[in-house]
């Protein structure tokens, strides 16, 4: 792959993205050191799936491997998962339940908050070997993340400069994740992981993408779960690194923007569900809101399209693989209906979703088309050139945002 | 052989033999047909190891009827955009794990090949079928399918059902 030092950002702002930012080497060494490591929340896990005093669970920060614990206090830790002696991971498992982490390597041990205790034959054999007099423990031990809580989400930075998590997403976009998650406990109703062969940040744009929605999934609009006509909006938060759209209940009758554009998905008439109760919506959140999706810098989703409640973490594995990991969830109050219809409605997402398997496709058909498209760019005119809240869902106002904020964080 | 021994000996032929015309129809593209091996009344789910050690009752796919399952075939035929590709499933023999008057109730393991347009195949699951089966002497239909995928990873997206 060409090195990013050969190339340089096109003309045009945030309105054209070079081909070379999804595939080159360097530019993905470069995320992991000021994204991942860097000033950013990373979204590590749920509290639901650390519930008890020693739970645990393996997470991944970018490229590093994170182990996330409920201490005695209650309080949720997370440290890497590397000794810090040979650097072997301390937790193998990806879940359970420990008194302390002892690396199977050469038994170094470490408290439930990653904190180092003591080392195998520190004091040698028989008096001859062990580590140096002057060897402390404290002074060493996996690096630590500093933890935060949201509504019942695990979120970690490795940096002192990232500021607190409410200041980080800025007031429109916590009112869009709190209407969701009200800050009620959580259940977990299943996940699953969905490899993607491209780049994390062409999966980060397609969900920030609201123009292709009710074009790409034709489900969607054939069903009026999400049409462009639909009231709706998109709000862009003022750094441009997360987003919110969201789309209200379709007031029913004809569509002249859609028939005028002759799209696939206005063919309702033809197209007639034997099994209706797959569409009945309980409109549980009380704002006749229907869909919404909430992004947060640099790599997580909540999604919510009727009664499924989504959570996605983007995980980048090298410049040509991402790992989507879903947890599909719910409240531990829901009712059997409810619980019901989040079994029925989880159909709609995933994998084998009616209305977002076309999404963990369509980014291998970009980097397919793109192949040789190394000096081209992308065009991101929809909507104009600014990266700000609009009414309209008809824009990717939301995509030149990402592009502002990482642009930011990379320096480039 | 007595006949206990040789109404399992049958059973079991027939079982293999609705295993092999289940996956013959999925792997030949009659998706027409999936729904027909299925109760009216019914539950298919694909999920995954992760979530039946978890308690988890969600998975990647999940139908409680049949017209669910004809939705899904219609879906695939007329709405979702994917890659043609096509799948060849391995099966192993039908376990028959126990039996109740006319429901029977059996495992069987099963590995999915899949293969895409630019001709490349792949192990795409492999897994273990738990079925609940009503059983008269004119067919067999399942009254539960648990697909049970080793792997909670699922290549790019699952379009065709398991």
């Amino acid at each position: 792959m060409i090195s990013s030092e050969q190339n340089v950002w096109p003309a045009g702002d945030v309105t054209r993205v070079p081909f070379w930012i999804y595939t080159d080497d360097e530019i993905y060494r470069k995320e992991q050191e000021s994204i991942y490591l860097g000033p950013v929340w990373n979204y590590l896990c749920l509290e639901a799936e650390i519930p008890k005093s020693g739970d645990y669970c393996t997470a991944f920060v970018g490229d590093m491997p994170v182990v996330v614990t409920r201490g005695p206090d209650g309080g949720v830790n997370a440290f890497e998962n590397r000794c810090s002696h040979r650097g072997s991971l301390l937790a193998l498992k990806q879940r359970g339940n420990a008194k302390d982490f002892v690396c199977v390597y050469h038994a170094w041990r470490h408290d439930i908050k990653g904190n180092l205790l003591s080392v195998a034959f520190s004091r040698g054999v028989n008096g001859e070997g062990g580590m140096p007099p002057d060897f402390n423990v404290c002074n060493h031990g996996p690096r630590k993340l500093r933890v935060t809580t949201l509504g019942g989400l695990v979120f970690g930075t490795l940096s002192d400069e990232t500021p607190p998590i409410e200041e980080y997403l800025g007031e429109p976009i916590l009112a869009r994740l709190n209407r969701v998650l009200r800050n009620k406990p959580l259940r977990i109703y299943g996940g699953y992981t969905q490899v993607l062969k491209h780049n994390w940040k062409l999966y980060f744009e397609n969900i920030k993408d609201s123009y292709h929605s009710s074009i790409l999934h034709t489900f969607f609009a054939t069903f009026k779960v999400s049409r462009l006509s639909q009231g709706g909006g998109l709000i862009v938060s003022d750094s441009g690194a997360h987003h919110c759209s969201y789309s209200l209940v379709h007031q029913g009758g004809a569509d002249k923007e859609f028939d005028q554009e002759k799209l696939r998905s206005n063919m309702e008439q033809e197209f007639k569900l034997q099994d209706k109760s797959l569409l009945e919506v309980e409109d549980e959140f009380n704002d006749d809101t229907r869909a919404q999706a909430v992004t947060i810098f640099p790599g997580f989703v909540l999604q919510t399209v009727h009664n499924t409640i989504a959570v996605r973490h983007i995980q980048p594995k090298g410049p040509n693989e991402t790992h989507l990991k879903w947890t599909m969830i719910g409240f531990e109050d829901d009712s059997e209906r409810l619980q019901d219809m989040r079994m029925k409605q989880a159909n709609l997402a995933g994998p084998a979703g009616f209305v977002s398997m076309e999404d963990g496709a369509i980014g291998g058909f970009v980097r397919r088309g793109s192949a040789a498209a190394d000096k081209e760019s992308t065009v991101v005119l929809m909507g104009g050139m600014s990266t700000s809240s609009s009414n309209s869902r008809a824009t990717e106002g939301a995509i030149r945002g990402f592009w502002k904020a990482y642009r930011s964080y990379l320096g480039i | 052989m007595n006949d206990t021994t040789t109404d399992r000996t049958s059973l079991s032929a027939a079982l293999a033999e609705l295993m092999e015309d289940y996956a013959r129809a999925i792997d030949r593209d009659e998706l027409e047909r999936w729904p027909d091996f299925f109760e009216t009344k019914c539950i298919y789910k694909v999920t995954n190891r992760e979530n039946v050690a978890a308690g988890y009752p969600i998975g990647v796919i999940y139908a409680n009827s049949r017209a669910m399952l004809q939705d899904r075939v219609m879906s695939l035929r007329d709405a979702n955009i994917y890659e043609d590709q096509c799948y060849r499933h391995l099966l192993g023999r039908p376990f028959i794990t126990h039996t109740d008057g006319d429901t029977v109730h059996a495992e069987t393991s099963f590995l999915v090949m899949r293969t895409m347009q630019d001709g490349v195949t792949s192990v795409f699951a492999t897994g273990s079928y738990h079925d609940v089966l009503s059983v008269t002497t004119e067919r067999i239909r399942f009254v539960e399918r648990i697909v049970v995928c080793d792997s909670a990873r699922i290549d790019t997206l699952m379009a065709l059902p398991l």
